[in-house]
């Protein structure tokens, strides 16, 4: 215990350091604008807060739809312990990411305009009511959960008749954005570099959800397992690993296919800023990990697939920046740094996720599974099949 | 019906009247600082380029398709029946797609407010829709810019590209480019010298549209193939619980794992 207490210490300092600057960057955001509070520019018009705070933010969350539709819809039942917490992960990233929006719309008062002034040309009109629709579905899901410790059966059992629609409602609505995100790059096609720029863009942001998907539930499942000492369920977390392969290897063909067919490889190979970046990207997400899943050692250890998951999540985060900043640049004539206001509250935003997810384990049930059939004795058997 | 403008910088003097005729029209601060700026911005609407001896203005290219009106998720920015791109500051939430979108850089935001709107020229909507010709055509002293329908002027242009075929590079930008521009212009020296895009006819919209259309065949389709996938793996459950616990039956189910009748 008491080697617990000094390990959190400087975690907590940290913390505290990071909402401070976090609450400063507020004020100065709120009292002179963007201009005072970011490097944006009429040349620089999306930074930080939309390539970080949306766009890996909504991809952060996607395993909340693939593990509800492999359990709900799939039937998938062995699953069940890991839903909890992949849920509560993507309710409170979509809640962060709405959070964030605040910050980066100029007039964050109207960020309801979109839902009363219709333009359903626009991509960003379709996100916006996808966005606003899934958490409110994001939200039922996860009322049962907290009706649970509050005693409210009634409630429960309302919830419990629409969970089928809910769970093919929310699938619906994740598959729409998060290739949607993909999509409102569709409109730069002389802006986007090349190495990024491709009409499957929305193809693109999909499959890597679904992979990320699966690589943040073994992210968070490792994590909770490390820091707030709940049971690994390693068994679980090989099957995910699983499905990671299959999801990261569609996306590499697909991927290095589309580059053939557009005739970008020869800009990979030019020696320079974005070609470095790519490669960061396509090794961090895409090649290190997909060789490190062929090896059994490592997709059977519960390290090894912890280190996939990270290695894939940095590189897709890193996918997501090429495809709002670092691509971008060139055309813009201009290189983006986010000034120190922008990380600031990036980071608030990130500590806040994991604070409440922290708080959320410790007062409601989230690592135990829903109903207490029996789940362990097969899972000891299927850890033995697995072997 | 559809108004424009028709910029001719071979008839071009460099006065900037009309860079100060917009502002004024506009509400904005103008003097000798502001002239030299060469650029558009929040405050300056429209701007004369200067390269050697030869001129070129910026201004909204108020396109037949814009790009910003199809990505503006309020409906903030219009094309209106005149010609003119409209933009309602009442509406605009700020998430600046438009200025992402827009292929020739042309909305600009105004960083350093606390309400801040998205800026651009709008080809003087009110005075085109009270039958008048922009304030920058009405102060032109040498008619390089001219107002008119689009057509008419579309004519014109080809009429003096013929005329004087070594006067004018044979192109008449803004007849197609991203889908045709309500702003056509002419020059003695290649766009690109003046940063405008040597862009294909295709209108941007497009591109997103493609892709916005299937929205509804993803939600019927989605719908039905996992309600159905649904029902299958219930009836599996269903079957196996009907037919009695074999206990290999009752293992794989537990499992999660494929059940016997497939």
């Amino acid at each position: 215990m008491t080697i617990d207490w000094r390990r959190l210490r400087p975690g907590h300092v940290l913390t505290a350091a990071i909402f401070a600057a976090g609450l400063y960057a507020t004020v100065l955001r709120f009292s002179g604008g963007l201009g005072a509070s970011t490097n944006l520019s009429d040349q620089f018009p999306w930074g930080l807060w939309i390539g970080f705070d949306v766009l890996c933010g909504v991809m952060l969350a996607a395993g909340g739809f693939t593990l509800m539709a492999a359990v709900h819809i799939f039937n998938a039942k062995r699953f069940r312990p890991i839903v909890r917490p992949a849920l509560l992960t993507a309710f409170l990233g979509y809640l962060l990411v709405v959070f964030a929006l605040l910050f980066d719309l100029g007039r964050p008062d109207r960020i309801w305009h979109p839902l009363i002034m219709w333009n359903p040309r626009s991509v960003m009109f379709e996100v916006g009511w996808c966005v606003t629709l899934y958490t409110t579905v994001l939200a039922l899901e996860f009322a049962p959960v907290v009706f649970e410790r509050l005693r409210l059966e009634r409630p429960q059992r309302w919830l419990h008749m629409v969970s089928l629609p809910l769970v093919i409602l929310g699938v619906i609505l994740s598959t729409l954005h998060q290739s949607s995100l993909g999509s409102l790059y569709l409109i730069v096609p002389d802006k986007l570099h090349p190495l990024w720029y491709s009409p499957f863009l929305p193809v693109f942001f999909f499959i890597s959800a679904l992979a990320v998907g699966m690589a943040m539930t073994i992210f968070e499942s490792s994590m909770s397992a490390r820091h707030l000492g709940h049971h690994l369920e390693l068994p679980l977390l090989r099957d995910l690993g699983r499905i990671l392969t299959v999801f990261l290897a569609v996306y590499a063909v697909l991927r290095v296919q589309d580059l053939y067919h557009r005739g970008a490889w020869p800009l990979a190979l030019r020696w320079g800023y974005e070609s470095a970046l790519f490669w960061l990207e396509m090794g961090m997400g895409l090649a290190l990990p997909l060789l490190l899943l062929f090896l059994p050692r490592v997709r059977q250890s519960a390290n090894g697939l912890y280190l996939v998951s990270v290695l894939v999540v940095a590189g897709f985060m890193t996918n997501r920046l090429n495809v709002a900043v670092t691509g971008m640049e060139a055309s813009a004539g201009v290189r983006y740094i986010p000034k120190w206001t922008e990380v600031a509250i990036t980071l608030s935003i990130v500590a806040a996720g994991v604070w409440a997810f922290a708080l959320a384990t410790r007062h409601l049930r989230i690592f135990q599974e829903e109903p207490p059939e029996a789940v362990r004795p097969p899972l000891a058997a299927q850890a033995h099949a697995a072997d | 019906m559809s108004q424009a403008l028709l910029y001719d910088a071979t008839l071009c003097i460099g006065c900037k009247a009309c860079e100060e005729a917009c502002a004024t029209e506009n509400g904005l601060p103008y003097d000798p600082a502001v002239a030299k700026l060469e650029q558009t911005s929040s405050t300056k609407y429209t701007a004369v380029l200067t390269h050697s001896d030869t001129f070129m203005r910026k201004l909204c290219m108020n396109c037949e398709d814009p790009t910003c009106a199809s990505v503006c998720p309020v409906g903030a920015l219009e094309k209106t029946a005149l010609g003119p791109v409209t933009y309602d500051a009442d509406k605009c939430m700020g998430c600046r797609y438009c200025m992402v979108a827009c292929p020739f850089g042309v909305p600009k935001y105004e960083w350093n407010k606390l309400l801040p709107r998205v800026r651009k020229c709008d080809m003087c909507s009110k005075r085109v829709a009270a039958g008048k010709s922009t304030a920058c055509t009405e102060i032109c002293p040498t008619g390089a810019t001219k107002f008119g329908e689009r057509d008419a002027l579309i004519r014109e242009a080809r009429q003096r590209i013929e005329q004087e075929p070594g006067k004018y590079v044979n192109h008449i930008y803004g007849l197609e480019e991203v889908g045709g521009t309500s702003v056509l212009l002419l020059s003695a020296v290649p766009f690109a010298t003046f940063n405008y895009p040597d862009y294909h006819d295709q209108a941007l919209p497009l591109l997103t549209y493609r892709v916005l259309a299937r929205v509804p065949d993803v939600v019927v389709l989605g719908s039905v193939l996992l309600g159905g996938i649904w029902w299958i793996t219930q009836r599996r459950v269903e079957v196996a619980a009907l037919e009695g616990p074999t206990p290999s039956v009752e293992k794989k189910e537990k499992e999660g794992g494929t059940s016997h009748d497939h």
